[in-house]
Order: structure tokens, then sequence, then C-alpha cells
């Protein structure tokens, strides 16, 4: 690869598609290579080379987030649309190339991303993430490029604070503030953080972005440091990801190779390089002053706010500590203009989020929507409804952190300040659908367990206060609580989130608060009636045999691992509840409907 | 994965690691991951030697390898066996899957077999989520786990 002097050059070698050949794309997510697509990529390559197709260019890109249909091929032949398959294995990939390629006919589960908007996600699935030409094809490096070339760092704030974009980590902050007070703080020395410690359980549009577009990060983090005055940027990545890490490698040595990074960037007179930082399993490291002492080496734990980073940052010096979709955001305001990104999205809520939609719902995976866009919008459009067309009961947004939205509120539209408002949070944009099989209580003890866990211990509030609540959490699950403990985890919550030191205990009784709130009636019934409502809750629940339903097969009798269940052949059955494992395989096995949950 | 030899090689491989950084204290944690790639876990000894190489105190060291989840101070399992516990993944089920290969283990999370052949570990979210729920053993992702399935999964040869 050749350093590239200048922006003309730069535009210069943009490659021209080849209209002969013939694209197909393979998405190589961690995702998809679990589900099989090196598989069908290699079969797809020795078809191509039996059959003697050579106008083929084979493209490992990213996820293009459709999970549910892993592992996905997109067939693009010139001339045509491209077509999107879901779900190919072995025989699927082999008949792509001998039915849609060479006889023109189209298979069964053909893909369409619909209701979708894409910018932070704009390369992925779309671009081989090793191969530095695929992105500078895409204009990539040129939003660096006119940045250097024309504005100055005060215009380049300026551009940032006019399109409205604000943190997508969780918080919400504007993000040209941020940078404006970093750039206002005197210091021959700043830093640059981009904060891929990806913590939230349930949330992957940071693994995604890292390994689908890794560019548009170096590039966003390279326009950032010229803003503020840094030539010095940290990615902060978690260990888990080690995809992930290996494409940030690859593109970090592309792009020196190319003077991309480095001294005197595009022959300029700026200079910008970037090392990463390993993770090594903390979430609370996630939170920007933990995240910077966890870089020092030193324990993630949080330090109090003011100084803020922006101030007095890593090692003492001024930073900005920005999130993976806040920075791939980045070079299409600077390519399109700001005015185009603060004309998406709501009044103070501008462009696009990306949400990982999990748990019940049909079309799980990656999703980039406008701001404003409602949650039915989200769930029945995109997501195609909930799973096995099972009641919708609630979605938890903001992970740990966050709360629930209910029913009530699906026509209301997704922003920072409507979520709030509803005692919720965008956090980084997990979004887990739940239907009338999930127990809020006990979902509200899963995330509190979590938070549990995770917690420094710094601080008093959270390090006792979380625990307090978990405690009783656990007596309400087990069937021994009282009306008056949902008033102490009320009581408690409110003071945890008043008193904790940093955003992990401040957010930690979330969960609770929320669930408490919408779902008041599943606590009664917990402590009240003793019934978990959903029939999870497993000491509160019993397995009983109807007599006039049960024919006496014996298939449970046989099943029961604790061998409690008794009956002659075509006899109505019994369970011992005093030996009942509550392991629910009877209540699995039964083909007649006959064990019911109480 | 793992081994209990403690030879100068080792000590020397990371030796040279911690010599071609720049600025050790800053690198602490980047000199535990290779630590622990080199060693498998980070017993006293390793945590002690890091100490003396790079001038950090010990009990600065051992506040850090406690700290951070994936650091380990007891040996693991020739094949590691991680089930995630992330939210997609409890919601589709984990906790289950979780017990069975308890089970079939006869270990608890976190604990090692006695013939030092498997190890059980718990982890937040791969970012998988769409294949959740899912079981990541020595590395490799198996997606959209079913409890009866555990017993074959864990046939590692």
């Amino acid at each position: 690869m050749d350093r590239i002097n200048s922006v003309a050059q730069l535009k210069a070698i943009q490659a021209k598609p080849d209209s002969n050949q013939i694209i197909i794309r393979v998405g190589m997510g961690t995702c998809g290579i679990a589900a099989g697509a090196k598989e069908a990529l290699d079969v797809m390559v020795e078809e191509a080379k039996r059959l003697k197709i050579n106008n083929i260019t084979f493209v490992k890109t990213g996820c293009i987030g459709m999970c549910f249909a892993e592992p996905t091929v997109e067939v693009a032949i010139p001339g045509q649309k491209a077509v999107l398959y879901g779900n190919v294995d072995q025989d699927k990939a082999r008949e792509i190339i001998n039915r849609h390629l060479t006889k023109g006919e189209l298979l069964d589960d053909i893909l369409e991303i619909k209701n979708q908007y894409r910018i932070a996600l704009r390369n992925c699935g779309v671009i081989d993430p090793e191969n530095i030409n695929d992105y500078i094809a895409r204009d990539g490096y040129q939003a660096l490029g006119k940045v250097i070339q024309e504005l100055t760092p005060e215009q380049v704030i300026e551009t940032v604070k006019l399109s409205g974009l604000r943190g997508r980590g969780g918080g919400g902050f504007p993000t040209g503030i941020k940078w404006q007070s970093t750039h206002n703080s005197p210091s021959d020395i700043k830093y640059i953080i981009c904060n891929a410690d990806e913590g939230d359980p349930g949330a992957f549009m940071d693994r995604s972005v890292l390994e689908g577009d890794p560019h548009s990060v170096l590039e966003a983090m390279a326009i950032a440091g010229y803003a503020i005055g840094a030539h010095t940027g940290y990615i902060y990545i978690r260990a888990e990801y080690p995809l992930a890490i290996a494409r940030l490698e690859v593109a970090l040595s592309q792009a020196r190779e190319c003077g991309l990074l480095g001294n005197n960037i595009l022959g300029s007179s700026f200079s910008f390089d970037i090392s990463l930082r390993y993770g090594a399993g903390a979430f609370v490291c996630g939170e920007e002053t933990s995240l910077i002492n966890s870089i020092q080496g030193s324990r993630g734990e949080p330090t109090n706010k003011p100084p803020y980073p922006a101030e007095k940052g890593l090692w003492g010096k001024p930073t900005s500590v920005n999130n993976v979709e806040t920075f791939a955001n980045i070079p299409p305001i600077f390519l399109r203009g700001p005015e185009w990104f603060a004309s998406i999205g709501t009044e103070k809520s501008k462009g696009t989020k990306v949400f990982a939609l999990a748990g019940s719902v049909n079309r799980v995976g990656l999703i980039e929507v406008v701001m404003g866009t409602t949650l039915r919008q989200i769930i029945y459009d995109i997501g195609g409804g909930t799973k096995d067309n099972k009641k919708f009961k609630a979605v938890q947004t903001g992970g740990p952190s966050g709360g629930c939205i209910t029913e009530a509120h699906l026509d209301m539209p997704i922003d920072y300040e409507h979520l709030i408002k509803i005692g919720t949070m965008m956090g980084s944009g997990g979004m887990i659908v739940m239907n009338d099989d999930d127990c809020m209580v006990n979902f509200a003890k899963f995330y509190l367990e979590f938070m549990c866990e995770e917690s420094c211990g710094k601080c008093t509030p959270c390090r006792i206060g979380n625990k307090r609540l978990l405690e009783i959490l656990t007596k309400v699950t087990d069937g021994q609580g009282t009306e008056k403990d949902l008033e102490t985890l009320k009581e408690l919550g409110h003071y945890i989130k008043d008193t904790a030191l940093c955003g992990l205990g401040q957010t930690a009784p979330n969960p609770v608060l929320s669930t408490l709130e919408y779902f008041e009636d599943e606590y009664l019934a917990h402590v009240r009636d003793k019934k978990c409502p959903s029939h999870v809750c497993v000491n509160l629940l019993e397995y009983h045999i109807v007599e006039d339903k049960c024919i006496g097969c014996t298939a449970c009798a046989r099943a029961c691992p604790s061998q409690c269940i008794t009956g002659e052949v075509k006899g109505t059955h019994m369970i011992d509840q005093s030996k009942c494992l509550k392991c629910g395989t009877c209540f699995a096995t039964c083909k007649f409907k006959a064990i019911v949950r109480r | 994965m793992c081994t209990n030899d403690f030879n100068d090689s080792k000590f020397r491989e990371l030796d040279e690691y911690i010599e071609s950084l720049e600025v050790k204290e800053g690198s602490l944690i980047a000199i535990l991951h290779k630590a622990q790639d080199i060693f498998g876990y980070l017993p006293r000894i390793v945590q002690s030697h890091v100490a003396q190489k790079t001038n950090i105190p010990e009990a600065k060291i051992y506040g850090v390898v406690t700290f951070y989840s994936y650091f380990n101070e007891a040996p693991r399992g020739e094949h590691v066996v991680n089930v995630c516990l992330g939210t997609a993944c409890f919601v589709k089920g984990s906790m289950g899957i979780l017990h069975e290969v308890e089970e079939q283990l006869g270990i608890s999370a976190g604990q090692t077999t006695p013939d030092g052949k498997y190890s059980i570990d718990t982890l937040r979210c791969i970012g998988a989520c769409g294949l959740s729920p899912v079981v990541m053993i020595d590395g490799k992702v198996h997606g959209r786990v079913e409890r009866k399935k555990v017993r074959k999964l864990l046939q590692i040869s």
C-alpha cells in the first residue's frame, strides 16, 4: 500500500467498480461465523471454481444486523438489484451458485432491510473491514481530508454542535460541547479516548461497528483529535471481543501505512495516532472516569466529577471520551453537512440510533432507526412481532441502568427525552422484548444481581444499598416478602439514586423502581398471594395433574428426575409436592395438557 | 490451556514483553493479560515477579488482579466452558443451560474438575445475542444451545 500524501490523491485512488464483477458478500461478524458463514463461503468458492465462474468477487463483510437469519449472503449481479439471503447453510450456498448465478432463479429466505435509516451502520455488511480500499471507495477518510484542509478546529467543533449529535453511549451529552470544553482546557498534551467497553449485556452495536467498519471510528477519532488539539488516541476495548480487536489491529496498521494515521496525515502538519487498550471484564469501566483509571493500569474505580475528564482526564490531561457509535456518526456529518444530520430525528434528539433487538421478538438483530420512531414500529414493522405471537408485556431499554416500557407507551416516540420521562433511558441501545412468560420481579432481580457483582465497592450506597435491595428482591421471589418490603424497595432505591458516586450506582435501582411502578400487581401477587403470575419463580410454583385429563400413559413418571410422580398404567397419576424439584420436565413431557402450573 | 510448570523460559518470555514496553505502570493491565496468556492464570508467584520487574507495589497488582473478572488466580481446566448470562441469553433460558453444564460436569460455575480437564465460567454477553442462548467452549461460540444438546456439546476429544 502506498502512502497517500494529499486529499487529491485520496480522491484519485477511489476505485471504480468493475462492471463485470459479480459481488457476493458474506456476513462474517462474530455471530455470522458462529452460525457457519465460513463453511458457506468455502462451499461457494469451491462451486464457483468447479463451474469455472471467474468473475466473482467474494467480500467478507461485517454483520448486516439480521442476526435471526445468520449466516447471510448478498448476491449482487451487475445491472440487477442485489439479493440478500438468510439462513445460508452449505446446501443453500451451493444453490446460490448453481441456481441463482447460473440459472437466474431466486431462492427462498430473501431478506429486506425495511424502515431503517443507516448512518452509523452505513458500511456494516457492505465493505470488507480488513481492506482499507473498500472504505476509501465509499468516501472513507474524505471527511478527515476536508477537515484538515478546509476547517479550523473551532469550525470542526461548530459543525458537530450544529449537527446536534449527542453521545450514543447512554448519557446523551452533546458531543460538540464535550469537544469544546476539552478544546478550551489549556494544555500541550490532550487525549481522545474511544469507549468500546460495551458492557451492557444485550447490546452489541459497538462490536458490530468495530467488526464491520473499523476505519470509520479511526477517521472520526482523528477528526476529534484535530478539533481538540490531541495527537494521541486510545481505544479502550473489551477483551471479550477478540474479532473486533483483530480487525482494529489490521485497520490501524493499514491506516498508518497509507499515511492516514501517524505523522503528517495526508501531507499536512497534523499528526495523530491511536493505540488499543484492553479491558479485563469490569462493567464499571464503561463509566469514563473508571475507564481512565483502567487505562492508567489501576483498578477501574470511578472518581468524583468535577473535575471532568475534559479538564483533568487521562494522566491528568484534558481528555474527551466518546462512544464507538458516536464516532461512527462523525464522518457523514462532515461529508453531508450538519444541516442534513440535524434535519433527521426529533427536536432535541438528532440523527439515528442503533438498537440491539433481542429477547422475545421474531427478527432479532441490530437495527438503526431515525430518532422518534415508535416502539410499535420497531417491534412490529422491523422486529416482525413477538415470538410465537405471545402477548407483548414490556421492553427493557438501557440495560441494567434502564427501565421498562409497557404497552401503554408503544406509540411514544423513542428519543432521549421521552425515555427519561417515563423512567427509563436510552443507554447504549439494548432492547429486550418480554412477553407473558417473563416475570418482571425475577427480571429486576437478574439486573440487580449483575449490578451487585459489578459494583466496585468504593461508595457505600452502591456497595451495601444495592446488596440490601437484592436481598429483599430474593425474599420476594422466594415467597417470603411482605408489602412492607415493597415500600422499603422504593425508599431505599431512591436513596441510592441520590447518593451513589457514579453512574453505575445511581442507576442500579432503576430496573427495580421501573418495574415496581409499571408492574406493581406482579409484585403484589408475589407478596400477597405468594404466586408468580408468569410461573417463573420456582419457589412459588406448583405442578399439578388434572385428574380428568390424565390418561395414565406414565410418560411424566418416567421422565421425572426425582421420581416423585406415582400412578398405575392407565390410572390417574399424582405428584408428591414434598419431593418435586419444580424442574418442569413433566410439564414439557405430557402430551395431553394434563399437567398445569399454579 | 494452562499448565503448572513455572519454567524459566516462560518468565523470560514475560520479561521480554515487559522490557519492550515504553511505559510500565500504564501498561499493567496489558502485562497481566500477557502473563495470563503465558501461564494460564496469575498465581502469587507471577504477581510478585511482575511487581519486581515493574517496580509497582505487589499490593497494587493484587488489587488489580482481583478487581477484574478476566484475571484468574487459580488454574483453569484444559477446556473452559463459558456460559453466557447476558440479558438476551437470560431471557432465552441460559440459567437452565448453566445448570445442565454443571450437572454434566459435576462442578459449579467458577470451579475446575478434579482431573483438570474442564472449568465452568459464566460471562456477561459476548455480543452474539442474535444466537442466544450462547455457550463458548475454548473460545468457539456455539449458538442457539438447547438443554438437551449440552451433553453432546461437551464431548470434547
